[in-house]
């Protein structure tokens, strides 16, 4: 345990050294990254304005919060699981991934934390700054049991969404060009902005059972709001635990069927 | 320029043997332009008890189904190809060869058009068949301005991505540009936001400001919302857009490749 502690410290810190040297490139991905918010904040904005009121049950400031919750994960995806998901797939395509099999520790963990892109910190602030503003335009905090439930929330939907990506990875051992499979990740996630009560039919079953954004972003904002029932958070501990259970035994079959590029 | 004509039904067919030896990749592609049912799915929650601003939940349903049909239709990436061959020195090999590189560019995603339209439509078909033509232009000729600004639609997403990708011979960010330039038009276009919900002012800038003829116009052409002479002189104004647009590339194109040194060369 604490040897992986040391080489999660080790990991991190190169990946911190590699990003000071691309200092230029640290202000402009910040503030392209605040800009992002910007744009994601616009259309809540618009619906609300057109219809006073709630959309689906969710009020203003409390779809903000889901927006909140929506950046906050948004920082950890993009900066801590997009990029060595990029990383595996290039070692799987070029066969490279026989160098970190080869070394005497779990090459999941191994791979997973293989690189970080600490700019996405303003990300971060940015979802800091939106829960401010949602809590001050309802007038109250969240209690410490409240928060305490939504940072539980947290991360299980960090668990959920890491597990989604090994997934993904493990795909990458059966299929050669699939760079873009980040991109896809990317683009249904982005659907997780939005209250997951917006959605009806089939879409919403996909969305809660099978990608489970509400799990991602509506949980922990309804945790935060203190309307989250203790059942729904149970199932979501349960099926949170259940999913990532699953996505390491796909990474561990995949991993058995990986015959190196060449051979 | 003669023998760029004739070269570009073969450079036609390479690109559209492309598309399809990686047509796994490429369905994925298409599944990431999922963001119009999002909204659909969001404004009709918005429109489920009465209508907004005379937008029923049947319209919002034909303006997001007609958006992606046009999306589908008008992608490019020329931008991110520009991007990696620069990056990489690659170009120099494109500028040794006798057909122009923005040629090139441009062959490969216009082959694969037909590809997306594949994709695209049972879309249409489906939502044809769901919502019924009423939402739909009763107008032929509308049909025929249709195609006309798909085609506008295009040209502009495409000539916009090799500006930006011209102005990494200048600078070292020029995909950071580019998400600015996409982000200007996810609001502006009507990809997420039908440019009627923009308050007054915003609306008549966004009216006139390319992005509209990037998806908005031909969507509201298809949904008969623009018709007869007032969808040719919007028409017209799109073209000329594009004209000035590609009189701007060439001049980027010019002045960047000056400054340019393959990496590593």
């Amino acid at each position: 345990m604490r040897r992986y502690l040391r080489l999660l410290y080790v990991q991190a810190r190169a990946s911190a050294t590699i990003a000071m040297q691309y200092r230029v490139d640290f202000l402009v991905q910040g503030a392209i990254s605040v800009f992002w918010v910007f744009i994601a904040f616009v259309p809540l904005r618009v619906v609300f304005s057109s219809k006073a009121g709630s959309v689906a049950g969710w009020s203003y400031p409390e779809a903000l919060v889901v927006l909140g919750w929506f950046t906050l994960l948004k920082s950890v995806l993009e900066g801590a699981i997009n990029p060595s998901l990029q990383a595996v797939i290039d070692h799987i395509r070029k066969g490279t991934l026989d160098f970190v099999l080869l070394k005497p520790v779990d090459a999941q963990f191994l791979v997973s934390t293989a690189r970080f892109e600490p700019w996405r910190l303003t990300d971060f602030l940015a979802s800091l700054g939106i829960f401010i503003y949602a809590f001050t335009l309802l007038g109250r905090a969240p209690t410490p049991v409240q928060l305490a439930v939504g940072l539980l929330m947290l991360g299980l939907a960090g668990l959920v969404l890491y597990s989604l990506w090994i997934l993904v990875v493990s795909a990458a051992f059966f299929v050669v060009r699939i760079d873009n499979l980040s991109h896809l990740l990317s683009s249904i996630y982005d659907a997780g902005r939005w209250p997951i009560g917006v959605f009806t039919g089939a879409i919403r079953i996909l969305f809660t059972y099978v990608i489970p954004l509400a799990l991602m972003t509506t949980y922990p904002a309804m945790a935060l709001l203190g309307t989250l029932e203790p059942v729904t958070a149970l199932g979501a501990l349960v099926a949170a635990l259940a999913f990532s259970g699953a996505a390491r035994a796909v990474w561990l079959l995949s991993l058995a069927r990986y015959t190196s590029a060449s051979s | 320029m003669r023998a760029a004509l004739r070269s570009f039904p073969t450079l036609l067919r390479v690109g559209f043997a492309d598309a399809v030896a990686y047509r796994a990749e490429f369905l994925i592609w298409i599944l990431s332009t999922n963001m119009p049912l999002v909204m659909l799915a969001l404004w009709s929650a918005v429109a489920r008890e009465h209508p907004i601003g005379g937008w029923g939940q049947g319209k919002f349903a034909a303006y997001f189904l007609a958006a992606l049909v046009v999306r589908l239709l008008t992608g490019c990436w020329a931008v991110w190809t520009m991007n990696y061959e620069l990056r990489q020195g690659t170009l120099s090999f494109r500028l040794l060869r006798p057909v122009h590189p923005l040629l090139h560019y441009l062959a490969e995603n216009v082959a694969a058009i037909p590809m997306r339209g594949l994709f695209a439509l049972p879309v249409a078909a489906a939502s044809l068949w769901i919502l019924g033509s009423g939402e739909l232009a009763s107008d032929p000729w509308s049909y025929a301005i249709f195609l006309a600004a798909v085609l506008g639609a295009f040209a502009i997403n495409f000539v916009s991505m090799t500006i930006v990708g011209c102005l990494g011979f200048f600078v070292e960010s020029s995909l950071a540009i580019f998400q600015v330039w996409f982000g200007v038009y996810l609001l502006l276009s009507g990809y997420l936001i039908p440019l009627d919900f923009f308050p007054g002012w915003l609306r008549e800038a966004s009216a006139v400001l390319p992005f509209r003829f990037m998806l908005s116009f031909p969507v509201e052409v298809l949904l008969g919302r623009v018709s007869g002479g007032a969808a040719l002189a919007w028409l017209g104004y799109q073209w000329a857009l594009v004209a000035a647009m590609l009189a701007l590339l060439v001049i980027t194109w010019r002045a960047g490749l000056r400054r340019y040194s393959a990496y590593g060369g």
